[in-house]
């Protein structure tokens, strides 16, 4: 386990790491590198990236389970913020780029098209959390009903990958990468609770 | 007894298997060189992807939009056979072989034949035709075609007046194709790929077979070494890398319809009014042209092509026979 000195570096350096994918698109934009449809690349950029930062704030908990180091809980937050800050940059390079504000093709396109109206829920149910992601907003709503809210997180990564698995017309490789990664952190919970809570009763809270 | 053992055989003395391929190549190019004899023998040394292609007629029946530019064209690719990414087929098209390459023409025709690309050469004379490619997915381009009327090719092979549709088949082979391993191996399509069309459709003189684009032979990620251009349907129906054009009576099952028959049709018409479940279709994006912040160009009925396609559709509910 890092010493504290290590950990205060950790935190910022994780900062800029999690800002290079956005760093690179910027960089690729100016130099007019993002191909024949540079809308379509950045929708697809942002969304891939809403889809690893969610994947990757889903692992903390396994890993700290499985490592024991419970300091990893400090970088959870601002993982998840980042999944919804490039959240917000997929969701605007879809209403400005993809739609120009068009709002009734964007109503439209929410209501008809099965991929967009779960990822458009999904981005949606992304707000809350990061409204609640204060350290005042967990003393307020306390830290049993602020767990149960954020287990929205769960149908969030589900609500991506379903997102990204019904965009695709054939090809359905990489969304089932995503799709199969998200089982394994979510199988993990669910392991781990049904282990955890026949240990509570083994080691004996009922007299 | 002096028997070498492998490791006494010099690594030097060993041929590289990539050089070793190579060679068995030209052998066997050349042999269907001798075989097609002298004046043929020519043909398929040009008819290389990128190649100039001499005395090209214009067409009238270009369009006057501004043509997308070669690399736009050659970059941004829906050839699934080689990965379902756009960049997928200019990388995994690269060593992609069109020589030999025979197409067959079989069904219900008088003359049934197969045909070399040299044939195709001999037989018509080609023409560049500019046309705007719509995608089901909501981009286009203009794309300057350097082919010749299906039609020319119709006539020639005397259909049947049991002829009601045309069949095409695209080459299968994982082998060079990897898009067309099985299952989750690949792009997730029953292969081959097969596209129809309606007799009178293929006879329409827009319909061309193209066998290049900016006066060059048809680069591999375009569909090399022939495909079907048809202007006023989504780009899927423009199947690419043909190797069989069946005559038929029943309308042929094509792979997308196949694949997903709530989403795709037969006709597959670009229409503006008849949205498909995951884009709508009422505007495009111009590739190379339109910048982040333009909004999207509206679509046209047929795209852009009504005045010379419409009245194959009379009478026909377009929302019903999408």
């Amino acid at each position: 386990m890092p010493s504290p000195a290590i950990h205060k570096l950790i935190k910022p350096g994780l900062f800029i790491v999690a800002l290079v994918p956005l760093a690179w698109l910027i960089y690729r934009t100016v130099n007019n590198d993002l191909g024949a449809n540079p809308i379509e690349t950045l929708n697809r950029y942002t969304g891939d990236w809403v889809l690893r930062f969610l994947m990757i704030t889903l692992t903390v908990t396994p890993l700290r389970r499985l490592t024991g180091w419970n300091g990893l809980l400090r970088y959870r937050r601002m993982l998840g913020l980042f999944a919804f800050f490039y959240a917000c940059l997929h969701f605007l390079s879809y209403v400005w780029l993809d739609q120009f504000f068009a709002l009734s093709e964007i109503l439209r396109d929410v209501a008809k098209r099965p991929y967009i109206t779960v990822g458009f829920t999904s981005f949606l149910m992304l707000i809350p959390l990061a409204v609640t992601s204060t350290s005042g907003m967990i003393r307020r709503l306390g830290a049993r009903r602020w767990q149960q809210l954020h287990r929205l997180v769960y149908f969030i990564g589900i609500g991506g990958v379903v997102h990204f698995l019904w965009l695709v017309k054939s090809d359905l490789r990489e969304p089932l990468v995503y799709a199969a990664i998200l089982a394994l952190l979510l199988g993990f919970r669910i392991w781990n609770s049904a282990h955890s809570s026949r240990n509570t009763v083994a080691s004996g809270t009922v007299p | 007894m002096l028997i070498a053992r492998p490791s006494d055989i010099p690594a030097s003395e060993i041929t590289p298997r990539e050089i070793y391929l190579q060679r068995r190549r030209f052998l066997k190019e050349a042999a269907a060189i001798a075989a097609a004899g002298a004046t043929a023998a020519l043909l398929p040394c040009v008819a290389e992807a990128g190649q100039k292609i001499p005395n090209v007629k214009k067409s009238p029946l270009s369009t006057t939009d501004k043509p997308t530019s070669h690399k736009d064209i050659t970059s941004y690719n829906n050839f699934y056979e080689f990965g379902s990414d756009k960049s997928d087929p200019a990388r995994h098209a690269r060593n992609f072989r069109t020589f030999p390459w025979t197409v067959s023409l079989e069904g219900e025709i008088k003359k049934p034949a197969k045909y070399q690309i040299e044939d195709f050469l001999k037989h018509f004379p080609l023409e560049e035709r500019v046309y705007r490619l719509r995608c089901v997915e909501a981009w286009s381009m203009v794309v300057p075609w350097i082919g010749f009327p299906l039609r020319d090719l119709i006539r020639r092979l005397e259909p049947t007046s049991r002829a009601k549709y045309v069949e095409f088949t695209t080459l299968h082979d994982p082998e060079q194709m990897p898009g067309q391993k099985p299952g989750l191996f690949g792009a997730g399509l029953d292969w081959p790929y097969v596209e129809g069309l309606r007799l009178d459709e293929a006879m329409n003189p827009l319909t061309i077979l193209a066998l290049g684009l900016y006066g060059e032979f048809m680069p591999n990620q375009n569909g090399a070494p022939i495909r079907l251009v048809v202007p006023w349907k989504y780009g899927f129906k423009s199947i690419k890398s043909i190797v069989k054009i069946r005559f038929v009576e029943q309308p042929p099952l094509t792979t997308w319809v196949k694949a997903n028959p709530r989403e795709y049709g037969f006709y597959s018409n670009v229409n503006p009014g008849v949205d498909h479940p995951r884009w709508s279709q009422a505007s495009e994006r111009r590739i190379g042209e339109d910048s982040l912040f333009s909004p999207k160009r509206k679509t046209l009925m047929f795209n852009g092509y009504a005045e010379q396609v419409a009245s194959l559709y009379a009478g026909m509910d377009l929302k019903k026979h999408f």
